[in-house]
Order: C-alpha cells, then structure tokens, then sequence
C-alpha cells in the first residue's frame, strides 16, 4: 500500500513540523523567562545581594502551583489566556501558549537547581574582590552553572515534546497528536509504531546535541 | 592598619542567637604576618571575614588605615574590597577559566584595561611561578598549583592586605611548607600585610610573627608567636602548644614510672648550660632523659625535656657523702632545675 505509506510519511513530516514549532517557542520562552525567573529565586533565596524573602516566596508559589497542575489540565485552565493572547484557541499556535507556561516555571526550577550547584566559595572569591552583583551574575554565575542550563534545557526540551502530543486537544497537532489520532482512536498499530520510532529518534537526537553542548560548556573534567 | 574593636558576630537562628565571636579586639600593624588560631568553630573564620566585611559584625567596629568602614555598602564597599586579597582553603577558583582568567576577573573588577590586564597577568604568574600554566583550566592543576592561582588572583591588584583562610588545610605536609615560604615571600618583596587563619600551631609557628588565639568566639590570649611558644597561659593554648609539641610518651614508659617526671622549658641560650647532669652530680640522683625537641621560632630556641629524675642504681663512691633521703634529694633537685630553666612542670610524682 504505497500510496497509503505516502500519506503517512506526508502525516508524519507535517506532524514533525507543528511539533519543532510548538517546541521551538515554548523551549523559547522557557530560556528567555525561566532562565531570569531561575537566577531570581536563586539569588532571592541564597540572600546573596538582594535579600527578598517576599520576592522568593511569590516566585517559589507561582512555580511550584504550575508545575503540580497536570499539563492536560493547565491546557484547559490557560484557555481563556490564550484567547486574550492570540485571539484563537485552536492550533499549534494556541498550544505553545500553555507549553510554554508550562516550560517557564518547569525550567526556572531546574536553572535554579543548576546554580545551587556552583561552589558558593566562587561566589564569594568574586565578592571578595569587589565585584558587582550584575558581573557576579554575568560573568561568575552564568558561565559556572552554563553546562547545568544546558543539560537542563535538555530535560525541558524532552518533556515538551511530551507535553505537546496533549496538545491535540486544542487542535495542536504534532507528532504525539498524531500518534493518538491514528494509532489509538483508528487501531492503526502500524502507525502507532513508526511515530513512536520517530519520537525515540528525536528525544535521542535532541539529548545526544544537549549533552554533547553542555560537555563543551563544562570544563571541570577537561 | 587594621584594627577591629570589639567585634561579636551573632547568628539567629529559630530558637537562639549563637555568639559566633564574642567581643573580639586586635590591631594588626602594617607589613606585619599576623595568625589567628583556634579549633574549627572558634569563629576564626567569621572574624577574618570582618576585615573586608563578608560577615558584617553585630557590633564593633573594622577601621583600615584609620578609616572606619564598618558602614560602607554598595559602589564604596566594593572599592574598598579590591584593596583586600582573599585566598581560601579550597581555592575557590573559576572552573571554567583558565589561569590567565581567573587572575585577569581581579583586574577586571578593578577596571583595567585589557592591555595593562594582557601585560600584568603574566607577571603575576611569574612571581607565583606558574608561567608555564597560564591558559591552563584549574582542573588540570594540583592543590599547590591551585592555591598559587588563587594567591595570583589575590595580589593582581597589589592590595595592602592579604587574607588566608586556611591557606595550606587541603595541601600535602611539603605543599603546605612551599606555600607558605610563597607568602613569607610576597609579605617580605611586596610589603603586604598577611592575616592568617589555621587551625595548626605549626603553621603559625613558620610564618607569623603575631599570634591571637581563638577559643569558642573569644580571643583568649595574643601576643609574639615566640611568647606564645614560650608562655602560654591560657589552658586552651598550653593545649595547642603542647600538641604541636607532641611530647607525648609512650604508654609503656608511663604505665610504671618510679621516680619524679618533669616537664623542662628552656628559652634562648640557658639552654646551653649543663643543668641537667649539674643536678644529677650535686644531689645524687640519676637522670634519665625520655622526650626532647629544640623548635626555633623566628630565630630564637625553645627547648623541651622530658626527664625522669630517680634513685641511682648502683650508689657511687663520689656519692656516699651524701646521706638524704631520696625524696629530700629530688625536690631539691627540682628546685635547683626551676632556677636554672624557664619552667618545670611535675608531669608525674
């Protein structure tokens, strides 16, 4: 049945393309708004120059409520956000809105995590000579903790690509919607098979890349 | 130079405030290597982070210079801090720098140029004696080459004072010794003034010339190493003194003793004079010498004997005169000693 094996493949390319998109701009957001939001609990917490206790706990709530809600559910809570936001709820568009709420708080938690890790005796060698909090920041904290933030990025990646097979729901397509609509709802096994192949090939792809970057970033074991 | 008045130290924590110091005063003269030791949790470490205000004092005061700084914050502070070099215990170097970085971020912070930080670093890892490893990650270094980088890092902006943490506690006994002659040496060729923090007398012995001892969050006793040695007189340092020391006897030699054990201090050059066999001949006693160490401290000696003071074996004819009993002989005998050495202990009677 090549004619039915072509439309797979034609299936299966364009299911790949709404799923780059929804991960690309939700992996998006995640480092432009976990990275800060992830520095800020840090640096919140860690009383390093800016003591807020009120700053962490609100950042620490709002990440911590997002992330204990179930991603179907978030989708279905964000709704009318993502009308206000994009003015349609249907589309791969509409799903990157929660995906990427989701991958905010997700990756602020796992930056955090990552600049737990850099040897505090390094933060306060950078005080002791007199650095500002910006360069401790930029230039002590950032390229310490980079390889933490890239193999965190790793994980991120990996669970959205997970979480975009729900975004089926809002119409969002994508491989792991597509894995759904054919493969349980119409017992198309066959296909069932193939897109799971081709999900296992790209987590590999995408993990191989992260841990090949954050190797790069991280000079410890040089 | 510096001068820290009556700093407490004080952490709250739920249900109590813990004094980590407690009411600490010294005066650190300029050019000076000054030590403060002390048991780990003495707060040694809480008060050498006073002096470029890490750990901002509860109360007192921190004066550099005469300049009081105790209050400065922001822009100010941070200037002040790039007068202050900081080595620790554990390096504390940038893992992903090299060398030649992690000693130009000093510059850097302080604002030079890239030019002058391009001409400077060098220089610095020459005084330091790693010009072969500056584009070297510190991964690739050992202990001693670590703590180098950090000294490097510390002095790039020729700062008037140098403060270690610990300097050689992760270091190899022949590390730690090559270390210090490093910082003897930039004490003496810079004029930097050195404040040391260790928990081993034996460090401060080779390098310090002023010594405060720390006990529980106070300054029990400070003072010139040698006197310190010398003449210790708080229990927690007799204690220190005498571990450093190590004059401990073996169990075998302890569990029987028959006769008097003293303790022989000697300063300076009475420990030349022939005391010992002086007392053995005049009182008739026989001395039999267990333990013994000379250590120079700056230059100067102090002496230590362990010694047991008994009966003869066999009573000699040049003794026979003498008629008292052995117990009269022996107190005699250490009074004669006591007035010929800086101090006798009576370990065991």
């Amino acid at each position: 049945m090549p004619s039915e094996w072509a439309s797979l493949t034609a299936d299966l390319v364009h299911a790949f393309g709404e799923t780059f998109l929804m991960v690309g701009i939700s992996g998006f957001f995640a480092i432009v708004g976990g990275l800060p939001l992830g520095f800020l609990l840090f640096i919140a917490e860690r009383r390093l120059f800016w003591d807020n206790k009120a700053a962490y706990a609100t950042g620490s709530v709002t990440v911590n409520i997002i992330r204990s809600i179930p991603f179907v559910i978030l989708l279905v809570l964000l709704l009318p956000f993502t009308q206000f936001v994009l003015g349609t709820t249907i589309g791969p568009a509409a799903a990157t809105v929660p995906l990427s709420v989701a991958a905010i708080a997700f990756y602020a938690r796992l930056v955090e995590a990552a600049l737990c890790e850099v040897d505090p005796g390094i933060i306060e060698a950078a005080q002791a000579f007199g650095a500002s909090p910006l360069r401790i920041v930029a230039t002590v904290l950032f390229p310490e903790a980079l390889a933490g933030f890239l193999r965190a990025l790793t994980v991120t990646l990996i669970s959205l690509i997970g979480y975009s097979a729900m975004a089926g729901i809002v119409g969002g397509g994508g491989v792991g919607d597509l894995a759904i609509r054919f493969g349980y709802y119409r017992y198309q096994t066959d296909v069932l098979i193939v897109t799971v192949i081709a999900l296992v090939i790209l987590v590999q792809l995408v993990q191989t890349l992260g841990d090949r970057l954050a190797k790069h970033a991280d000079k410890k074991g040089v | 130079m510096i001068e820290l008045q009556n700093i407490s130290i004080e952490f709250r924590t739920k249900d109590q405030v813990i004094r980590a110091v407690d009411q600490a005063s010294l005066h650190i003269g300029t050019g000076e290597v000054f030590g403060i030791v002390g048991a780990s949790g003495a707060g040694k470490s809480s008060l050498l982070r006073t002096i470029n205000l890490l750990e901002r004092p509860s109360a007192g005061r921190v004066r550099l210079d005469g300049r009081d700084i105790t209050d400065l914050k922001g822009a100010a502070l941070r200037r002040e801090r790039q007068k202050t070099g900081l080595i620790f215990q554990h390096f504390n170097l940038m893992h992903t720098r090299t060398v030649f970085d992690n000693v130009a971020f000093a510059l850097r912070v302080a604002g030079k140029q890239a030019a002058e930080i391009a001409a400077h670093v060098p220089e610095i890892l020459d005084l330091v004696g790693l010009s072969d490893k500056v584009q070297v990650y510190p991964s690739q270094l050992s202990g001693g080459q670590k703590q180098r980088v950090g000294i490097a890092r510390a002095i790039a902006n020729h700062p008037a004072v140098l403060l270690c943490d610990e300097p050689t506690s992760a270091l190899d006994l022949e590390t730690s010794g090559a270390i210090l002659e490093l910082l003897k040496e930039i004490n003496r060729r810079l004029g930097i003034t050195i404040v040391l923090i260790s928990h081993e007398m034996s460090v401060i012995k080779t390098i310090c010339d002023r010594v405060a001892v720390m006990d529980q969050g106070r300054i029990v006793e400070q003072g010139d190493v040698y006197d310190i040695f010398a003449r210790p007189e708080h229990p927690f340092t007799r204690q220190l003194v005498d571990r450093t020391f190590n004059l401990d006897l073996p169990e075998r030699l302890t569990a029987n003793l028959q006769g008097t054990l003293l303790k022989i201090l000697f300063l300076g050059e009475r420990a030349e004079h022939p005391l010992l066999s002086e007392a053995a001949l005049r009182f008739g006693i026989s001395v039999n010498i267990l333990h013994g160490k000379i250590e120079y401290i700056n230059n100067r000696a102090i002496g230590l004997l362990v010694a047991l003071l008994g009966e003869l074996q066999e009573c000699s004819t040049h003794a026979a005169h003498i008629t008292e009993p052995l117990t009269g002989r022996i107190a005699a005998a250490v009074d004669f000693i006591r007035q010929g050495s800086a101090r006798v202990e009576v370990l065991h009677a």
